[in-house]
């Protein structure tokens, strides 16, 4: 087929990326912005295969069956709390399949003793340093996400030189790959060292900042994506990756402002600095109000507006269903319930809202950061499944702690706030929450989809 | 050089672009657009055929063939993830009813 017929079809397909992305405004228009975007990523791939460079079908048939039926399952398989994971190894496989297609490119123009080689070598150079780094990171992400890592066994000495020095080895074995005469090896040798930087920047990254990495890993696959579209000379690969590259970029700023912390912070493992005590005098003592599931329901008997606000507890403990079961029996007594999410709620942005959703619960009753503060001064009562840092009173009033300036979800300025919590234990940030001890906290101590099964219980039973 | 101009420009316009739709996607359809856009960045699947089918050497064909089976689990895993997401966001009436 004709070259021009074959880019135009690429524009077609860069198009229908737009448009689809652009779906996603709004959740009535998203399911459809995907189709399209699919349906986009179908064109273009079925337009390549009449490139004609392309003189065998026979592994391409193969490697397609192998990567779609391994796609299907691991899609259809996953379950919904566990969509970090998911994100991170996708990101990885985008930024892996970046690093191979750039090497190919680079190896193609190579032999065929491209004149205009110079270029060509500093775009693969790029693609493949994000590409690597994004591989190694994304599988470092997953491995922590799936815990097959612990936070604990991840800080060394010297690590910050370490990654100085790699970050400046790198960055020489980028330069004489632009001026060494077989550039297809020196590629291989800047590719693993991008994969050890990969490996180690992310490493010390643990538990609530993982949304501002998912997000970054998520942006690098884009770029990785469009540089390789420099190598390859194709159009509809620099504006596929660009359009990503800026999505993830966007996230990672928002997951940032939203936990006020910089990126440079959470990458280098900076812990938030601050002081973690009160004088060291126990913040609790003989403050907490622990309360049981029938001394709760007696409470929603006589509210009228409730807000729930989930944390990663709930996704841990898979507590969704049961808070739908809650909502709806709430709703069915003319109670109204709203849900207060935070950005960084969970291990990825949006993650609580997926699993709200999955549970049955309506879009229009999860409200963001914004949305939701003004509203707590006219609740009635505040239901906190699994979440801590994010509705920690600290961050607005002590200017030394960790967390000052976060902005947070002010639950503790409704009439009364319900904490279902496992134990008093601090959250990532390590500091102790003065909410768990105000004089309008009753903590349920438990895990979250038996305490919210308890509530239930209680409430269909009555007094 | 003048290729290299043209591949810019057409990248940054599309950052541009990407600015101005991302900004208007709203935080409950975050994790979806995560997913979604990952799996256009796949897209690389393209760069990855053409490797893999050109017979011109066995490493760039060997290259070609992990890149083609990387790239198709990232398009059709995350189109499909996505896909299932998307399914599960609905409106009030449809839970009164």
């Amino acid at each position: 087929m004709n070259g021009a017929v074959i880019n135009l079809g690429y524009l077609g397909a860069s198009a229908l990326f737009i448009v689809g992305l652009k779906g996603l405004a709004h959740p009535r228009t998203a399911l459809r912005g995907n189709l399209l975007a699919a349906l986009g990523m179908l064109l273009a791939v079925a337009l390549t295969l009449f490139d004609r460079r392309i003189l065998s079908l026979q592994a391409i048939a193969v490697g397609v069956v192998i990567g779609a039926v391994l796609g299907a399952v691991l899609a259809l398989k996953i379950q919904m709390t566990a969509m970090p994971q998911m994100v991170a190894l996708l990101n990885g496989l985008g930024g892996g399949a970046s690093v191979l297609v750039a090497g190919a490119g680079l190896l193609e123009r190579q032999n065929g003793g491209d004149s205009a080689l110079s270029y060509f070598t500093v775009a693969a150079a790029v693609s493949g340093v994000i590409g690597a780094m994004t591989f190694s990171g994304s599988l470092v992400a997953f491995a922590k996400l799936q815990e097959l890592v612990t936070d604990s066994s991840t800080q060394f000495p010297g690590r910050r030189v370490l990654v100085a020095g790699l970050g400046a080895a790198v960055c020489g074995i980028g330069l004489w790959l632009m001026v060494t005469p077989d550039p297809h090896t020196v590629y291989w040798i800047v590719v693993g060292a991008s994969l050890l930087l990969g490996l180690l920047l992310v490493w010390p990254v643990g538990g609530a900042d993982m949304p501002v990495v998912v997000a970054l890993l998520n942006s690098w696959s884009g770029l990785a994506a469009a540089t390789t579209g420099f190598v390859l000379n194709n159009n509809v690969l620099i504006i596929a990756g660009s359009l990503v590259g800026a999505s993830g970029f966007i996230l990672t700023q928002i997951m940032c402002r939203a936990m006020n912390r910089s990126l440079v912070n959470v990458l280098a493992g900076i812990a938030p600095q601050g002081s973690t005590g009160q004088g060291g005098e126990d913040p609790y003592v003989g403050r907490v109000k622990a309360g049981s599931p029938e001394e709760v329901a007696l409470l929603f008997d006589v509210a009228q507006r409730v807000m729930i606000v989930p944390g990663y507890g709930m996704a841990v403990s898979q507590a969704q269903h049961s808070v739908a079961h809650l909502t709806e029996l709430l709703c069915s007594r003319g109670i109204e319930v709203e849900f207060a999410i935070h950005p960084v709620a969970g291990r990825m942005p949006g993650h609580m809202n997926v699993l709200l959703a999955e549970a049955n619960i309506p879009y229009e009753l999860l409200k963001d950061l914004d949305d939701s503060n003004p509203l707590f001064e006219q609740t009635d009562m505040v239901l906190v499944i699994g979440a801590n840092d994010v509705i920690n009173p600290l961050a607005r009033t002590d200017r030394t702690c960790p967390i000052a300036g976060m902005p947070i979800l002010d639950v503790d300025k409704a009439r009364t706030v319900v904490v279902i919590k496992r134990s008093l234990s601090p959250g990532f940030a390590g500091i102790p929450n003065p909410l768990f001890a105000a004089e309008n906290t009753i903590m349920l101590f438990g895990d979250g989809r038996e305490m919210v099964q308890a509530l239930l219980k209680a409430l269909k039973e009555g007094p | 050089m003048e290729t290299a101009v043209l591949g810019l420009t057409i990248f940054v316009l599309a950052l541009f672009a990407g600015f101005e739709i991302i900004t208007k996607v709203p935080p409950t359809l975050h994790t979806p657009l995560m997913s979604g856009a990952n799996a256009i960045s796949g897209i690389t699947l393209v760069g990855a055929l053409l490797a893999a089918g050109s017979e011109q050497d066995w490493l760039l064909s060997i290259l070609g063939f992990v890149a083609v089976v990387f790239a198709t689990i990232n398009v059709v895993g995350g189109f499909l993830v996505t896909h299932r997401m998307l399914a599960m966001f609905r409106e009030h009436r449809k839970m009164e009813s």
